[in-house]
């Protein structure tokens, strides 16, 4: 067992415990939104950013990928951590203004805008899409291609992998989720799924009519008939 | 057929961990470009998924996804060759060529592409065609450049290829010199040593173009046989303490003037050679 110290409080967990899981044994809230339990960490959106060590040497690290050291002192809401979260949101919400996940974190962070240039892009690669592909549906059918500013996500050869059981799973845990925008060209579809689930705004009430890009909205307009 | 190809790749770094890098660059060497059917049997063979291998293949800007053409232009934009002008540079290639840098010409003749740095930031602008380094570029020189890669920069006259020159040598022992500038070989006086093999003696010219291993000969001298060198001057034998890295034999060492050592291997038909340059006042 390993002891660190969570704000103030000390507490004992398990060794490979992650700061993040630490911190919610404790009930100290870290946002996450490339983190989901089941899936392996990955540190890409860096809100879960925290704060460690003492004095000059005091660091920001993503505290879903940071594993638990004895006696580490850690600040989840510093202000300094503070700052920086504000500023992941804000430059989460110039990549990607639409995403309604992306505009209720930063709501609940009180940033009301961004000061950066819109970008209007359709994901934030953070990955969750590829995890869940890989590790809860066992099919790699889709992965982070190029690199730098040409980065993005898909399968290979941007056609229809055959790996792909058009399980959807990758839309569902998107935050941005404009994946299934691609029906219009059921060619270039990563998988099709919004073909066979319903999209997030059929199920939750909290995402409205600006959550939806299918053009059509091809599901929602079948509800409302 | 490919996939055959390309399972004899395979095979040949199936010993290697993480060969997955080696394994596309010997596809794109051998093809020019990563075909989809080639990643699909990488794939199918080494039992990693399509969409790594992908990723990895779309990741490093030396692999191709497309056919290249014959010959590959890499324009450097790197910030010392950038502040020299170098877009304007690319964009004359681009305006020749009547392609976009990263385009390959209808007639599959010419790829353009820009690198970000070359690693030769005093001689920029640079520009790489087929291997072939072209330094101080400019806008009137671009077109020469395009017409010596048609015609095939190795049957260029070698003076246009900056990485190989003359030297001047002379013996280690009488440090007379060794040019006879009656003999030309390269259009450069070539270097005239005595060689003896087997039961033969006969002169021998050397090209004096360092990186040229063109030699003549009073008598053929066969393949892979090593020859002992002597100063025609001084009927020293030219031998020194080191072997060649290639091959084994032992190299055999020569002065260059303006100070400095070249040494070359004395087997027949080995490229092994080397030039320690000492402190050159320029």
């Amino acid at each position: 067992m390993i002891s660190l110290i969570i704000n103030g409080l000390e507490v004992s967990v398990e060794e490979g415990t992650t700061l993040l899981e630490a911190a919610k044994f404790l009930g100290f809230p870290i946002p996450t939104l490339c983190y989901m339990e089941g899936l392996s960490p990955y540190g890409a959106c860096r809100l879960c950013v925290v704060e460690i060590g003492e004095g000059p040497k005091a660091k920001l690290v993503s505290s879903c990928t940071y594993p638990a050291e004895q006696g580490l002192r850690v600040r989840t809401a510093s202000s300094r951590v503070v700052n920086a979260r504000k500023m992941v949101l804000e430059l989460l919400l110039a990549t990607c203004p639409q995403s309604k996940v992306i505009q209720d974190l930063a709501a609940a962070h009180d940033v009301r805008q961004q000061r950066f240039k819109q970008e209007d892009e359709d994901c934030i690669l953070c990955g969750l899409c590829t995890r869940m592909c890989e590790e809860q549906m066992m099919a790699k059918a889709i992965g982070f291609r190029g690199r730098g500013e040409n980065r993005d996500l898909g399968t290979p050869f941007d056609v229809r992998s055959e790996e792909c059981r058009l399980c959807g799973g990758c839309m569902y845990v998107c935050p941005a989720c404009q994946l299934r925008c691609t029906y219009n060209e059921p060619e270039r579809a990563v998988c099709g799924g919004c073909a066979n689930l319903s999209p997030p705004c059929v199920e939750k009430d909290q995402f409205d009519d600006m959550m939806c890009y299918m053009d059509p909205c091809v599901a929602c307009e079948q509800e409302t008939e | 057929m490919k996939t055959d190809d390309v399972a004899g790749i395979i095979e040949k770094r199936r010993d290697d961990r993480g060969s997955l890098i080696y394994i596309l660059e010997d596809i794109q060497a051998k093809y020019g470009y990563l075909p989809a059917d080639a990643l699909r049997a990488v794939a199918e063979k080494t039992g990693r998924s399509l969409v790594d291998i992908y990723g990895v293949a779309t990741f490093y800007r030396s692999f191709s996804l497309k056919p290249r053409g014959r010959h590959l232009v890499s324009v450097c934009l790197g910030t010392a060759c950038h502040v020299r002008s170098a877009p304007i540079i690319a964009e004359e290639f681009e305006r020749q060529l009547g392609i976009a840098a990263g385009e390959t010409t209808t007639d599959r003749e010419f790829t353009l592409e820009t690198v970000n740095c070359l690693g030769a930031c005093a001689l920029g602008p640079i520009v790489v065609v087929d291997g072939h380094y072209f330094s101080n570029v400019n806008v009137a020189t671009v077109k020469k450049i395009i017409q010596k890669a048609t015609v095939g920069l190795d049957k260029v006259e070698i003076k246009g290829d900056e990485r190989i020159f003359p030297v001047e040598v002379s013996c280690p022992r009488c440090n007379h010199t060794l040019m006879n500038p009656e003999h030309l070989i390269d259009s450069y006086p070539s270097i005239r040593v005595i060689a003896s093999f087997g039961d033969k003696h006969s002169w021998v010219a050397l090209s004096s173009l360092y990186g040229s291993y063109h030699v003549e000969s009073e008598f053929e001298i066969p393949e892979d046989t090593v020859v002992h060198l002597f100063c025609p001057h001084c009927h020293a034998e030219l031998i020194g303490a080191t072997d060649c890295v290639e091959c084994g034999a032992p190299m055999v060492p020569m002065i260059v003037r303006g100070g400095g050592l070249v040494q070359i291997c004395s087997r027949r038909g080995c490229k092994g050679h080397m030039l320690e340059l000492g402190e050159v006042e320029v």
